[in-house]
């Protein structure tokens, strides 16, 4: 039991030192700024290593890039005008979670859209086979009286 | 019969989205710049050859040129080399070289050693004008208009094939 505890916590030592890895910069002077800085470097993409954000990414321009959030974020900027910068230069393509956009409408409808055609196609197997069912019952009924 | 339409229809327009997908991905590792068809943004960095003064991208306001972003760690930068030196030598185009956070002396002994096409080569140490300018890995190459306007951004290696399809055609339609 002993030996599992020390185990379980050796590892999450090991989560720990291994999130502290990829941005060594120093946290920023105010809770709720840090607070945005980590919610934004992980909602921007890494625009090298595309599948990881620039939080989690080791390569050199993520730095630059959380670099950019930090630098904006002590500026005073809102946390839109530091997403449109980037989508500015690098296109929508470095937001994970894409925009709500004409073009995006399809993307963001399509799980809704889905479910209301499964719903639908449900419905009608359902209403379909009681149906069936009906006319069976009142055939089997004739049967049974002829 | 009637009864095979919806999953039929619904199949062939998974079909449809899928092909289209198939379709796109040669190209979803290249990132299509927003900047094509804007104004290139304001660029003023060190010179290579003489770090105390700085060079102004407007210098080239009235031409046609390249920016290439070049570093001596990045190998595909080796591999263009020649390409630019051959451009540069063809097509008298001016070529402005960014040196993206590299140190000066390996640049300077690798324009040295390798040839130097461009006219100017500028430094960018902290890599701010490259974010800029959307840049995300060397060797990056833009063609910009007299009017300072980015008509055409290569990702990777200049080759000569590029170089004949994409931005020869673009460079003789200019206006003289």
């Amino acid at each position: 039991m002993m030996l599992k505890n020390l185990l379980a916590s050796l590892l999450l030592a090991l989560c720990a030192t291994q999130a502290w890895a990829v941005d060594p910069s120093p946290p920023l002077p105010d809770a709720k700024l840090q607070a945005r800085y980590l919610s934004l470097t992980h909602e921007l993409r890494c625009v090298k290593c595309q599948y990881e954000s620039i939080a989690d990414s080791p390569v050199d321009i993520a730095a630059d890039l959380r670099r950019e959030v930090r630098d904006a974020l002590l500026a005073g900027q809102t946390d839109e005008a530091i997403r449109d910068t980037m989508v500015s230069r690098y296109g929508e393509f470095i937001l994970f979670r894409p925009r709500w956009s004409a073009r995006n409408a399809l993307l963001w409808l399509a799980p809704g859209l889905m479910l209301l055609g499964g719903l639908f196609v449900g419905w009608r197997v359902l209403s379909r086979r009681s149906q069936m069912l009906a006319t069976d019952e009142s055939s089997v009924d004739e049967e049974g009286t002829v | 019969m009637n009864r095979f339409i919806l999953p039929l229809g619904a199949f062939a327009l998974l079909a449809l989205l899928l092909a289209v997908g198939l379709k796109q991905a040669p190209d979803k590792g290249t990132i299509v710049s927003p900047l094509i068809g804007k104004a290139a943004p304001p660029l003023e960095l060190p010179n290579l050859m003489d770090p105390g003064v700085k060079i102004n991208a407007e210098v080239y306001k009235g031409r046609w040129y390249l920016l290439n972003v070049w570093g001596t760690w990045c190998v595909e930068c080796r591999y263009e080399h020649p390409v630019l030196l051959d451009i540069k030598n063809r097509y008298q185009v001016p070529m402005l070289g960014m040196d993206w956070k590299d140190e000066d002396a390996a640049a300077l002994d690798w324009l040295a050693k390798l040839g130097n096409p461009y006219d100017n080569v500028v430094t960018d140490h902290e890599g701010r004008t490259a974010i800029a300018y959307g840049v995300y890995g060397a060797p990056e190459t833009y063609l910009i208009n007299p009017q300072g306007i980015i008509v055409h951004k290569r990702v990777g290696p200049m080759t000569p094939e590029v170089w004949q399809t994409q931005f020869l055609p673009l460079l003789e339609g200019r206006k003289p």
